[in-house]
């Protein structure tokens, strides 16, 4: 380490009351408003608890047996982990085929593809979730006319109003909103893997299929990993698309976690029983995180 | 050889045709949300895909001079909400993200560490305490209700960006500077900021549009209909207007474009930010 004379102290030193400047106003208001309330969370779990007044009806582990018993919550459960998979067997194969398309210097319009694939990304999910309940309206939507192709329209289903249909739409409608957003991190991927990688395995004689098993997707471990990451975790964190196209009703048919949790919560105002289904949310998220870091890990060694 | 080039150009064909079908997929949609808007409730019902016929300016010329919905005053929300949340992200992140990448104190890895702590935080988990504090703090019904919690859970991921960006700015940079008699604000202020124009705009824009977007806060926060952004405004236009159809497409429409006009001149910083984070992260 070569000493350097530097006027004004050493830049690598710092008093506190720069420090306390710089990084103050950042501690303060993400400790106020992220870490307090996730631990705060954690102790109206303990209670029964209106949100008013002073917490005494303390339960002990109460709610979170209520929680387990909870015919509500292993429906929403399940909604969510049906989404995760269905995003993952489904959603993923979808972008991964987009992102090798239009990867190709040599496909034309690819620039175009790639920036209209992305869109639904942008726009907002609610207004997603209203256009798309719009388009599997029973009297004036797509589906309904669509159907009338093909089959007297009279019978034409009413997807949304139905218990066994309506998860299915709104899976549709995850899939159409982020298929771009998991094929613009293939891309990334895509693009790191050196051309001559590809090149050579094609003139060795590999077809494009044997290609893109032994070079390409090796090569794109990275977003594949990632992208699978943000598919579970958005799974279990949803809300937005499902409050927008019915709120998870009829009878909770489209029921997700987070929306069972905003109605005790915040409908019902039992935020003891509200903080206790926020706590299992972060504890699946964080165990799917360790879970998840743990094999990957593994695998890297 | 020729069955070589057959079959390319087969393969071609095979993939202009998947794109075409996913052109297809994601314009239909939007597609109808534009014309719906144009047609009368009577049209929609007999012809959902055709194109409108005559055509009915008046639903989104109802909506544009104020006839109808509210439209203008939740897009200013909106903006209001969205810049708030950009500019308060901006001060004190670039602060901290400076911080954490330049100074070296005992526990500057440990802070850091502790914000990345909101990577793991989902808002979900929060909401509801966030909601009693924000009730404690009188900020329930408030723009700035909105702002600051966006803000704080903005916060993690603007670091992670801003702290790898301004550790990869030359060290010799500073110590030159030093030199000059810059103090170390004077530095970030008049070297750092420019340097790191790049990642503040692409945290701007992702910042913004999340904000856009975000329809979890706002309901958590806002009371009064006046205060509604248009994600909320959406959903309340069409609690009023359930069986109208063709006026609730037309506010639909009106309120993506503002969306649409972000992603179209600011894509390069969206999908930048997305997959740099991402990827690093």
């Amino acid at each position: 380490m070569a000493k350097r004379s530097i006027p004004k102290g050493s830049l690598n030193r710092a008093n506190f009351l720069t420090l306390a400047i710089l990084l103050g106003p950042a501690l303060i208001l993400f400790t106020a408003l992220v870490i307090v309330p996730v631990f705060e969370a954690a102790i109206f779990s303990f209670y029964k608890w209106n949100g008013f007044g002073p917490m005494v009806n303390f339960r002990g582990f109460q709610n979170y047996i209520q929680f387990f018993k909870d015919a509500i919550v292993h429906k929403a459960l399940l909604h969510n982990l049906i989404i995760a998979v269905v995003s993952l067997v489904v959603e993923l194969p979808i972008a991964m085929l987009l992102a090798v398309i239009v990867c190709d210097p040599k496909f034309k319009g690819a620039v175009f593809f790639r920036t209209f694939f992305f869109l639904p990304y942008v726009l907002s999910e609610v207004i997603t979730g209203v256009l798309w309940q719009f388009i599997y309206h029973p009297q004036y939507g797509l589906v309904r006319a669509i159907w009338g192709l093909f089959a007297p329209i009279e019978t034409a289903p009413t997807l949304m109003g139905n218990t066994t249909t309506l998860l299915w739409a709104i899976l549709v409608v995850i899939i159409w909103k982020y298929f771009g957003f998991h094929m613009t991190i293939y891309i990334a991927g895509l693009q790191d893997i050196p051309r001559e990688q590809i090149e050579a395995a094609t003139i060795d004689g590999a077809s494009s299929w044997q290609t893109f098993i032994s070079v390409t997707l090796p090569g794109m471990r990275t977003s594949i990993q990632l992208s699978v990451f943000f598919a579970i975790i958005g799974s279990f964190q949803l809300f937005d698309i499902v409050w927008a196209m019915g709120k998870g009703d009829p009878v909770n048919a489209g029921e997700t976690i987070v929306t069972y949790m905003y109605k005790i919560g915040l409908q019902r105002f039992n935020i003891g029983y509200g903080g206790t289904i926020a706590v299992c949310i972060f504890l699946i998220c964080l165990f799917f995180n360790v879970f998840y870091q743990k094999i990957l890990v593994r695998e890297d060694d | 050889m020729r069955s070589m080039t057959r079959r390319n150009r087969l393969m071609a064909a095979i993939k202009y045709l998947v794109c075409a079908i996913m052109i297809l997929v994601i314009a239909v949609p939007l597609y109808i949300s534009v014309m719906g808007g144009l047609k009368s409730v009577g049209q929609l019902r007999a012809e959902p895909v055709s194109l409108p016929n005559p055509v009915n300016w008046n639903q989104y010329t109802d909506m544009l001079t104020g006839k109808n919905g509210s439209f203008w005053p939740k897009l200013v929300n909106s903006v209001v909400i969205g810049l708030g949340t950009v500019g308060v992200i901006l001060i004190i992140g670039t602060f901290a993200g400076y911080a954490l990448a330049r100074i070296k104190f005992k526990l500057n890895g440990l802070i850091y560490a502790y914000f990345q702590l909101g990577l793991l935080f989902p808002l979900a988990v929060a909401i509801l305490p966030l909601y009693l504090q924000l009730r404690s703090f009188h900020l329930l019904d408030s723009a700035i209700g909105v702002i600051l919690p966006q803000a704080a859970f903005g916060l993690a991921m603007m670091l992670m960006l801003l702290r790898g960006f301004i550790k990869a700015i030359p060290l010799e940079l500073e110590e030159a500077a030093a030199i000059d008699g810059y103090s170390r604000f004077g530095f970030l202020f008049r070297i750092v900021v420019p340097l790191s124009t790049p990642i503040l705009a692409t945290v701007s824009v992702l910042t913004l549009v999340s904000s856009w977007n975000n329809f979890f806060t706002p309901l958590l926060v806002f009371n009064s209909e006046k205060k509604y952004t248009l994600p909320m405004g959406v959903m309340n236009f069409m609690g009023e207007h359930a069986a109208d159809w063709n006026l609730i497409l037309a506010y639909l429409t009106l309120a993506m474009i503002p969306a649409v006009i972000i992603y179209v001149l600011c894509q390069k910083y969206i999908v930048a930010g997305l997959t740099g984070g991402a990827i690093k992260g």
